[in-house]
């Protein structure tokens, strides 16, 4: 006789989760496979993407449209992408940084203080995010050309500041909330400033709240199109997104160029969400007070 | 010397005050416990002199230093939460040295002092630990660990065992009791459990809608409680009351029957005086059953409507003129509901309290 039993559940219970696994794969197929055709056409010449029937098995994969855009091979079409790239990188780092920074003092004082007026500011930020941030680019357009801030990258910095500060209060607010106000206190009686208290005990607890904040809003500013396509004209300020508008021609486009350069795009934003994934998992205030 | 002085302390939120006022001398060394109910203002008085909360009106000092507006930091106190507030990103070791790096003393100094708590507080092997693989005594100790590592003037206690199971509670209370002992400190601690109190304390304070009702020695407490609040608020289970009239040296109660007044009470009291009668469960037993016959008592047959057995003694509910009153029956005896016995009252152990103003006669 074995001394291990193992446990075998009833077989409507095994089918129903093997159906569910089997429903969740379907969906993320259809969620992957507009992704996956962009990062393989990215590697594949303009023929083989435009043939018909589809190739859907690439038969030669190439770094040719890499090259292309940033014009170091035989052909080449001559793109700033070196210079979409860095303002990019500049404008959502910079707006980024931004608006955690409000996020974060914004966010600590909606948590932790009681001051007048307080429902009504924040309920104010919130309509705010409620708005589609392309009904404002006319008046955006209007207000910035007077202050001569088209085609600049403050322009687009103070933009996306205020798309995200909303954004970043409000998730912050949550995790300030959720750390029990007694660390704080416990933290101040054992020493600290209130400031000391907030940097050497709460931040850290909210370190992952504000990495979630900081990699959404990062991804706004990187991937937004729609108001940066109004508001930038040149290599100055253009973005990755509005650039890809350089590969349509009047009687063509560019497909495989696009391709690269949409990988170009995807990759940071990737790479920033995995660095920080461990920081999005929430729960490390779990156990030091008793729930 | 870490005496603590409240002269006149109020709190007040908005218009509200919870705090009206108290008065309070706590001794070096004394272990002081604020007791009452919910919303009394203990917690709100303990946190005034901790220095999280402003105080609206009248002075703390500690040892000579009045500290109103000094920040909880420079108090040179230290204090366990409810909830015990452990820095969930630090291990036990760093949970327990946090204060003193703060303070910038040597690490090898802050090695030896946490050291030195850990094993007073038996955490030696805990101390790689984060406060979520402990258990709730475990960390209770850390908490009470990281007040003591700083040598402080003052501990606080904010309600610490509420949180613990019975067992664990009983326990707790026992070494927080041998902690005062070996480290000599002045304690404020707060609780709304009254058995806690009367175990702790050098000194009880009862306190009720932000005053203090009564403040002394937990036995005097016991036996001399100034208000009919205090009188049911200390002891479980709690003191019998019932109302009544002075009539020929006797209280008269609602249904005309008549317990004579207590001897020491007699010229305290004058004819037509509304008054409650208070008598603990243990002063009121079946005869043969606990109390002894002599000195001044009286005997009523009573009908128990319900028994709680708990093993060596029962708890028998009984009724006295309409009024529900719980006795005592002392040794392993079991009585059935509905079974009718004398019951031996010992009067010179029971109250006399002013029905108006609540206050006991004996201080009178």
């Amino acid at each position: 006789m074995s001394t291990t039993e193992t446990f075998h559940p009833p077989i409507n219970q095994r089918l129903k989760s093997a159906g569910l696994w089997l429903a969740t794969f379907l969906l993320m197929i259809i969620m992957c496979v507009p992704g996956l055709w962009v990062v393989l056409s990215a590697f594949r010449p303009n023929s083989e993407i435009l043939a018909k029937p589809p190739v859907w098995i690439p038969q030669n994969l190439t770094l040719d449209n890499f090259r292309k855009i940033f014009g170091l091979g035989s052909e080449q079409i001559g793109l700033p992408v070196g210079s979409y790239f860095m303002n990019s990188v500049i404008i959502a780092a910079t707006s980024t940084f931004i608006a955690l920074v409000i996020g974060m003092a914004g966010g600590y004082a909606f948590a932790r203080y009681r001051f007048a007026g307080k429902g009504g500011i924040f309920l104010g930020l919130m309509l705010f995010r409620a708005v589609p941030g392309i009904a404002l680019s006319l008046p955006v357009f209007m207000i910035w050309s007077k202050l001569g801030l088209i085609d600049t990258k403050l322009g687009l910095v103070i933009v996306y500041v205020s798309l995200n500060v909303p954004f970043t209060i409000w998730l912050i607010d949550g995790f300030f909330r959720q750390i029990p106000l007694a660390l704080s206190e416990a933290a101040q009686v054992d020493g600290c400033t209130r400031w000391q208290a907030f940097w050497k005990i709460e931040f850290p607890l909210a370190r992952s709240g504000i990495a979630a904040a900081g990699v959404f809003a990062f991804l706004t500013s990187w991937n937004e199109f729609a108001l940066a396509s109004q508001l930038t004209r040149s290599t100055d300020s253009k973005t990755l997104p509005v650039g890809l508008l350089d590969f349509t021609a009047q009687f063509t486009i560019d497909w495989a160029g696009m391709c690269a350069m949409a990988v170009i795009i995807i990759i940071p934003a990737l790479a920033l969400t995995f660095l920080v994934q461990k920081h999005l998992i929430a729960g490390l205030t779990f156990g030091g007070v008793k729930g | 010397m870490a005496e603590i002085a409240l002269k006149g302390v109020m709190k007040a939120y908005g218009k509200f005050l919870v705090v009206h006022g108290v008065d309070l001398d706590i001794a070096h060394e004394e272990f002081v416990v604020l007791v009452g109910p919910s919303g009394c203002g203990k917690s709100t008085t303990l946190r005034m002199i901790a220095g999280l909360e402003n105080i609206s009106g009248g002075t703390i000092s500690i040892g000579d230093r009045i500290v109103n507006d000094l920040p909880p930091r420079k108090r040179n106190i230290s204090m366990v939460f409810q909830n015990y507030a452990l820095y969930p990103h630090m291990n036990v070791r760093e949970n327990l040295g946090f204060g003193l790096k703060i303070a910038g003393m040597a690490p090898a100094e802050v090695e030896q002092r946490v050291n030195e708590a850990a094993g007073i507080l038996s955490l030696s092997s805990l101390m790689d630990r984060t406060p979520a693989e402990l258990s709730g005594g475990q960390r209770q100790r850390v908490a009470m660990g990281r007040a003591i590592v700083r040598h402080p003037d003052v501990f606080l206690f904010d309600e610490p065992l509420s949180n613990l199971d019975a067992k664990l509670r009983g326990q707790m209370r026992a070494e927080i009791k041998k902690l005062h002992q070996k480290v000599k400190t002045t304690v404020v601690y707060v609780t709304h459990d009254q058995v806690e109190a009367m175990t702790l304390a050098d000194r009880i304070v009862v306190m009720r809608d932000g005053r203090i009702e009564q403040a002394g020695a937990p036995m005097e407490v016991f036996n001399r409680p100034r208000t009919t609040f205090v009188a049911t608020f200390i002891g479980s289970p709690p003191m019998n009351m019932l109302p009544g009239k002075i009539n020929a040296g006797a209280v008269q109660l609602a249904d005309g029957s008549s317990i004579p007044i207590p001897e020491r009470l007699k010229a305290k009291t004058e004819t037509g005086q509304e008054v409650v009668l208070g008598i603990r469960p243990d002063d009121i037993s079946p005869v043969g059953h606990g109390l002894s016959q002599d000195g001044s008592g009286a005997t009523l047959r009573l009908t128990v409507e319900l028994s709680e057995p708990l093993g060596m003694e029962s708890l028998l509910y009984t009724r006295i003129a309409g009024q529900e009153v719980q006795a005592k029956l002392y040794g392993p005896r079991l009585v059935k509901p509905g079974e009718t016995l004398d019951f031996r009252l010992a009067l010179d152990r029971a109250h006399l309290f002013d029905t108006t103003s609540g206050l006991s006669l004996e201080a009178a």
